[in-house]
């Protein structure tokens, strides 16, 4: 399968994530779930909302990239300060890129080494990775599935919240966080074992249970049943095509 | 009241360990000129509030910050800031590492003089594990505990603006204000940089004055600076300038890196510096940045 065909095939598995959502801001950061995002807006869930990754709420997904004469569709201003009010209030659905992703779905953009005062390697912060977590629902997106990105103990800094008992404050329930999907390089996954356990739902072509379990940290909880991802249909194909007209994602597994 | 003075008396109002608040995000709307006066200056053990970018950069590197209060420090298309980076590697500074929003509700406090704004973000992450001065608090309403996001009060917040008068009314017409109010309000004083002086009657014209988001009691000082906010945007009148993060970035890389930087666009002042980015008809064609 040539790398430009699983991206595809990866963000098509992505777009899922949003399907019954309906009418929340869906955000993707990076090139991959953004694309995602813009896909599920064309497809399962057209009651998406998206920004321009500026400062509007945009009636359809902006294409990737240079725009040429692409003129942006504004529906109501999005500046930052609108963005938090968004989150605070709850009808969010991000899909983020972290370092980092732990048995109970605490993930980490922070950094990472033993001594927090001195970090190994500095990356870019918290962000606004706490309150995503415990104010809407959040997915993954993590390009090298790697015991190093999926780690055997607790990320080096739990910069979002996740399914760990240990952290919960008084009178608050697991059930109120929201992590929804894993999509990697090899497979998806989501949280549906037992006890919030890492559940391995799809692989991706040629790819098995066993190599994907190796390469992760934790154990993951896999059904008798494992379904390969699906292939992109060619209505997929085309909309990918017009999001991204230069062919930007066709390097976003580092190839 | 005229409020008008030069960059060098901001900068010469400042004193050491005060905590010192910087607008814009990113690469984006920073009161640049003013971070290259500090650099210029004796200060030190500053504590610095910021959505971060080169400002945080351009201070850690020079030595400048003893804390930083900060979600990230980023140049966006560049996400990794280098000198930040080896200011953390180092273990050289001290930071209160929050979330975004939790900046929005800590200079949101500071501004409406409450010690704190409950909120349920950062519940559950190391956040609180390092901050142990952020504190859980009982709500009077409910059974369950909050995080009490505390006050962030400011000596100073240091702004950019597109256009500015002399009594300190101040206008952002770029798509985004960013949290540039909330620093406004939660310092004691607020000096802004202009790319534009205007007559008051400028802000009579049909929408003009929806554009200025806090009142004049919030500034004490404005510094007429075009191009002050370079090598960040400030949209819609400039984008900001990739070639000169990209040769910022690089800089990192060697051991005198930063004193070449330094040298070469810091020490030589504010006019020269100008000069040497190419002048301001080439700052004001810098392209909008599209995401």
């Amino acid at each position: 399968m040539s790398n430009t065909t699983l991206i595809d095939t990866i963000i098509c598995a992505a777009s899922e994530a949003w399907r019954h959502d309906g009418e929340v801001l869906a955000t993707g950061i990076g090139i991959v779930p953004r694309l995602a995002a813009s896909l599920a807006m064309l497809t399962c869930n057209r009651d998406l909302l998206m920004t321009d990754s500026e400062a509007w709420v945009v009636s359809e997904p902006v294409p990737v990239g240079p725009r040429g004469d692409y003129r942006i569709k504004r529906e109501t201003h999005m500046g930052f300060a609108r963005i938090f009010d968004n989150v605070w209030g709850g009808r969010r659905h991000a899909m983020v890129g972290p370092t980092q992703v732990d048995r109970y779905g605490q993930a980490n953009i922070s950094m990472v080494g033993a001594d927090y005062r001195k970090p190994k390697v500095q990356m870019l912060g918290v962000r606004g990775f706490p309150g995503n977590s415990i104010n809407h629902a959040n997915s993954f997106f993590v390009p090298n599935h790697s015991t190093r990105a999926f780690v055997e103990g607790e990320v080096d800094m739990v910069a979002s919240v996740g399914y760990n008992p240990a952290r919960l404050a008084r009178g608050w329930q697991l059930d109120e966080i929201d992590i929804r999907l894993i999509i990697t390089n090899l497979c998806v996954m989501d949280f549906g074992g037992p006890g919030h356990q890492v559940r391995l739902c799809s692989l991706h072509p040629g790819v098995t249970a066993e190599a994907v379990q190796q390469a992760t940290g934790f154990p993951l909880h896999v059904p008798a049943e494992v379904k390969s991802t699906p292939a992109p249909t060619t209505e997929q194909l085309a909309l990918l095509a017009r999001l991204d007209p230069h062919g930007l994602r066709a390097s976003a597994l580092g190839a | 009241m005229n409020k008008l003075v030069k960059a060098g008396d901001v900068i010469a109002r400042l004193r050491d360990g005060m905590t010192i608040g910087i607008g814009g995000w990113g690469p984006r709307r920073k009161p640049m000129a003013l971070v290259r006066e500090i650099l210029r200056s004796p200060l030190k053990d500053l504590t610095v509030v910021a959505y971060g970018g080169a400002d945080v950069g351009m201070l850690c590197a020079a030595g400048k910050v003893k804390k930083l209060v900060f979600a990230f420090v980023s140049l966006d298309f560049i996400p990794l800031e280098p000198y930040f980076r080896a200011a953390r590697q180092a273990g050289a500074i001290e930071v209160m590492e929050i979330d975004e929003g939790m900046l929005v509700l800590g200079l949101k406090a500071a501004a409406m003089r409450t010690p704190f704004i409950p909120t349920r973000t950062g519940l559950g992450t190391d956040v609180l594990r390092y901050l142990p001065e952020i504190k859980l608090v009982d709500s009077p309403y409910d059974d369950r505990q909050w995080v009490a996001m505390p006050a962030l009060p400011l000596d100073v917040a240091l702004l950019h603006v597109d256009r500015a008068d002399a009594r300190g009314v101040c206008q952002v017409k770029g798509p985004d204000l960013y949290m540039d109010d909330l620093y406004a309000r939660a310092a004691t004083h607020t000096y802004v940089t202009c790319d534009e002086l205007v007559e008051p009657a400028a802000f009579e014209q049909g929408e003009e004055a929806r554009y200025v988001f806090w009142e004049r009691t919030q500034t004490t000082g404005v510094v007429h600076v075009p191009c002050g906010a370079h090598p960040t945007s400030c949209a819609p009148l400039y984008g900001f300038d990739v070639k000169h993060f990209k040769e910022y970035v690089a800089s990192a890389k060697d051991a005198g890196g930063w004193a070449q930087y330094y040298e070469r666009y810091i020490a030589c002042g504010e006019e020269e510096y100008l000069r040497r980015v190419g002048g301001a008809e080439a700052v004001k064609k810098l392209p909008l940045p599209v995401f």
